[in-house]
């Protein structure tokens, strides 16, 4: 490539602002949006960790939320409904240098992309997850979703959601996850504190937050978590499963913050080392047409 | 059998799970390396015990081009095996059965050898394993191979197992040898000698042909979810693809699979997957996103029998549809068909570079007779194709990456995450030349006109390349277009009906989409009719040809599982022409 004057002009290490990686393009949710908080938060936590957009990788689906890496000046993909995980495992893969954070919302991620959540986790693959969760269908306007609970009334459920809701958290324990986390877009510096040790852990990371959708689920609203979220006591013990699997269970009040954190051998670590060990400088074709000879 | 010929098939059938393909691939590779060319076929039911397997191999001192029309030994070693393949013993013909699990029958048309291979295995290795190893000793005495190659083979297929399998199993080579010596009189040897032993030359499969090609062609990232008959492409490069810096990863779905592709491919990598028909149906919606989001992918498609889960383990080209059609709205995307083993090789090279320089997905139509089809075949030229690398652009200064610039060409030079000051979201939303969400009717426009001009110079550039000729078109009584593994069997087809006074000549695409539209076309022009044989039932490149150029071809669509056999084609041949 080129060498170009202006890419030398940062010989010292910049210290980028939240506003450093705001995009051009304005968001285009519904005013008073969770989601709004989520950016911010997550525009502070990049700040903070002083990320460099050129080494950042923001992956999305489909939904109000996974319009997200828009509106982020990193690299971004914006794929199709509910394949967040592969494409960022994909792409972490590739190179394991690019902090990897993949986004979208609780239909995109529990639903058509639930194939893959348990699999992400079980693979320890290094990225973040930050799911927008609204407890409903935003884009499509209000219908069920897999975290909607019992009885939700909606346009499919207009006699109230005859099933039950998913527990991303606890699914997400027992599927291998190394770091799993709640927030609340209404707090946002504690949800970019938990942003930042998600991104500083290493290996899956799911951070799951309360996004109330103002216009479609008039059930989980602001005025609804007033007094039903508490922060998680720091006598909590996040390397104890069976605690953080009873975390997950509590309901009104819901715990926010870091529920669990151990660390394990990532995919990426481990496939860098298969690639290392077998890594041959000289490795031809031509010795393979040996074994068919 | 009289004399001695070089030019015979082999047919072995039996119980699955007892070892009648490995039996077969020793038997190919034996005959190859004392020379000879060899062309297998082999089917196999889709349960891992129980049903027949069959596994054909025909061997010459020449050219082989297909798996033959009618078998000359055949072995049986299972009762359901005699019963579905005895009829496809020619008149004159040798049958050797397994006396221990056929019963005995009076063929007065045929030479009847029973062999109680088991009985020998019990008695004499006392290991019921080693039965296959009886077999391929009896079958090389009674064609007149030396002994050697048997051993030769046994040794480097247990040589792992130790010492005392590979004796074990030499023992079992010469039981079932020495027993054709002392009980066939008087033999006559059907192989003659080849002068000279060509060692560059490779006994291998199309799928492990085609994995090879990929790694040569710069493949470093693949991930795929086992199918049949496509597994072996992801089991061939498993091993050896970290040695070239590469990654394999088995995806929990054909979703994942190219989810995993995309991301690789985004982020810099060549990266592939293979499939088969119904894991190619899930991966639509994500083709799409490849084209859109102009994100290079190879997505190999080995067909096979259908629909639904069909006929898993059986040869099919029933996806050619899928292949060009298969979108919602619509993308361009390239569609390949390599025509032969040697051809996988190249093929997939050609492909990573197209998806790699046009930034668009390629689908390469394989099917389970060539993924599955050993032979042997020239060395591959390693310096052949050469690398296409991608385009990237060059460092912004200003921030203001036109990611999907409008150009001539419609590729428009894509950045790799990591490259300073290029940041760019890549997108399936309608966007402009900035990559921002836009629904303007002249963007949109503009837009797909840009991608679709990809094809249209793929297709001025390179879709004639890819175009092979057989025979001489000029004044041919028939024309063949055809497409993918038939290939060799037309070819073989032709030179069959010219011994009647039938002349044809055939023509084969290997990119079927774009079209080669010209060249079709003047082939054509230059025949009396055209004849387009495939192994689907609704004759679906024959409706292809019919809408994209003026020619008006007879069809004969054909879809049993089995890929066309030389005679069947001479005949077709022969009926149009005369029509």
């Amino acid at each position: 490539m080129a060498e170009t004057q202006t890419l030398s002009v940062h010989t010292q290490p910049i210290q980028r602002q939240p506003k450093d990686y705001k995009s051009d393009l304005e968001p285009i949710w519904c005013p008073g949006c969770g989601d709004y908080g989520v950016l911010n938060a997550l525009f502070k936590a990049m700040s903070q960790l002083n990320l460099d957009p050129d080494k950042t990788v923001l992956v999305s689906g489909i939904g109000c939320s996974s319009r997200l890496p828009g509106f982020v000046v990193t690299y971004g993909f914006h794929g199709v409904h509910g394949r967040v995980l592969p494409v960022a495992t994909g792409i972490k893969l590739a190179n394991p240098e690019l902090t990897v954070i993949g986004v979208g919302g609780d239909g995109d991620g529990y639903s058509i992309g639930m194939g893959h959540f348990p699999h992400a986790a079980r693979r320890n693959i290094d990225i973040t997850y930050l799911v927008m969760n609204n407890q409903i269908y935003g884009l499509t306007k209000g219908q069920t979703s897999p975290t909607s609970s019992t009885g939700f009334q909606t346009k499919t459920t207009p006699f109230g959601n005859l099933e039950g809701a998913i527990n991303p958290l606890q699914l997400a324990i027992i599927s291998g996850a190394t770091f799993v986390a709640r927030g609340y877009s209404s707090m946002p510096n504690q949800l970019a504190k938990i942003i930042v040790e998600a991104i500083r852990h290493p290996g899956f990371a799911l951070v799951d937050v309360f996004s109330p959708c103002v216009t479609f689920n008039k059930v989980q609203t602001y005025d609804y978590y007033k007094g039903k979220v508490y922060e998680i006591p720091e006598t909590h013990d996040p390397t104890d499963k069976f605690a953080a699997l009873r975390l997950a269970e509590e309901e009104e009040p819901f715990p926010i913050g870091i529920l669990y954190r151990v660390e394990q051998p990532t995919l990426d670590e481990q496939v860098a080392m298969v690639k290392q060990q077998a890594y041959t400088e000289n490795a031809s074709v031509e010795q393979l047409f040996r074994r068919y000879q | 059998m009289e004399g001695s010929r070089t030019d015979f098939v082999v047919r072995l059938a039996g119980e699955s799970g007892e070892g009648v393909l490995s039996l077969g691939e020793m038997l190919t590779t034996a005959l190859a390396r004392l020379g000879y060319e060899v062309y297998t076929f082999r089917t196999y039911p889709a349960e891992i015990k129980g049903g027949t397997v069959l596994y054909q191999v025909r061997v010459a001192d020449h050219l082989l081009l297909s798996y033959g029309s009618c078998v000359d030994i055949f072995v049986a070693l299972n009762e359901e095996g005699y019963r579905e393949n005895i009829a496809s013993l020619r008149p004159g013909g040798t049958l050797i059965y397994d006396s221990d699990n056929v019963p005995t029958h009076d063929l007065p048309n045929h030479r009847v050898i029973p062999v109680p291979i088991g009985t020998i295995a019990k008695k004499e290795i006392g290991s019921m394993l080693t039965k296959n190893m009886v077999a391929l000793g009896v079958i090389l005495r009674y064609i007149g191979a030396p002994v050697e190659a048997g051993e030769q083979i046994a040794e480097q297929t247990f040589k792992r197992k130790g010492e005392e399998v590979v004796q074990k199993n030499f023992q079992a080579l010469h039981a079932g040898y020495h027993y054709i010596s002392q009980h066939v009189e008087p033999l006559d040897p059907l192989l003659g000698k080849v002068e000279k032993v060509n060692p560059d030359r490779l006994v291998i499969n199309g799928n492990e042909a085609l994995a090879l090609g990929a790694i040569h062609g710069g493949l470093t990232f693949y991930a795929g979810y086992p199918i049949t008959p496509a597994t072996d492409i992801m089991e061939a490069l498993a091993p050896v693809l970290p040695r070239f810096g590469g990654v394999v990863i088995q995806a929990e779905d054909e979703i994942a699979a190219l989810g995993l592709v995309l991301g690789a491919a985004y982020a810099g990598q060549r990266a592939m997957t293979a499939t088969s028909g119904p894991g190619l149906s899930l991966m639509v919606e994500q083709i799409n996103l490849a084209a859109q989001a102009e994100i290079p992918a190879v997505i190999v498609d080995v067909q096979r029998g259908g629909a639904s889960t069909g006929l898993p383990t059986k040869t099919s080209q029933g996806d050619l549809n899928l292949a060009l059609y298969g979108v919602h709205n619509e993308s361009p995307r390239v569609v390949m068909a390599p025509t032969s083993v040697e051809d996988c090789f190249y093929l997939i090279q050609h492909a990573l570079n197209i998806a790699e320089r046009y930034q668009l997905p390629v689908i390469v139509l394989s099917d389970q007779s060539l993924a599955h089809r050993r032979c042997t075949i020239p060395k591959p030229n390693l310096s052949l194709v050469p690398r296409w690398e991608r385009i990237v652009p060059e460092p912004s200064t200003n921030g203001e990456y036109a990611r999907y610039a409008i150009t001539e060409t419609g590729i428009s030079p894509m950045a790799i995450p990591g490259m300073p000051g290029l940041a760019y979201t890549a997108t399936g939303i309608e966007h402009n030349e900035l990559s921002d969400p836009t629904y303007t009717p002249e963007n949109l426009q503009a837009m797909k006109s840009k991608r679709f001009r990809k094809l249209q110079h793929l297709s001025e550039q390179y879709a004639e390349q890819f175009v092979r000729i057989w025979g001489e078109p000029e004044g041919a009584d028939v024309g063949i277009i055809g497409w993918g593994s038939t290939e060799g069997v037309i070819r073989e087809a032709i030179q069959l009906a010219e011994k009647e006074g039938v002349r044809a000549a055939a023509l084969y695409p290997k990119m079927l989409m774009p079209l080669p539209v010209r060249v079709i076309e003047e082939f054509a022009s230059k025949v009396k009719r055209v004849l387009v044989p495939e192994k689907n039932f609704t004759g679906e490149f024959a409706a292809y040809l019919r809408s994209q150029t003026n020619v008006r071809p007879v069809s004969y669509a054909k879809d049993t599982g089995l890929p066309f056999d030389p005679e069947e084609i001479r005949e077709e041949i022969i009926r149009v022409a005369r029509m």
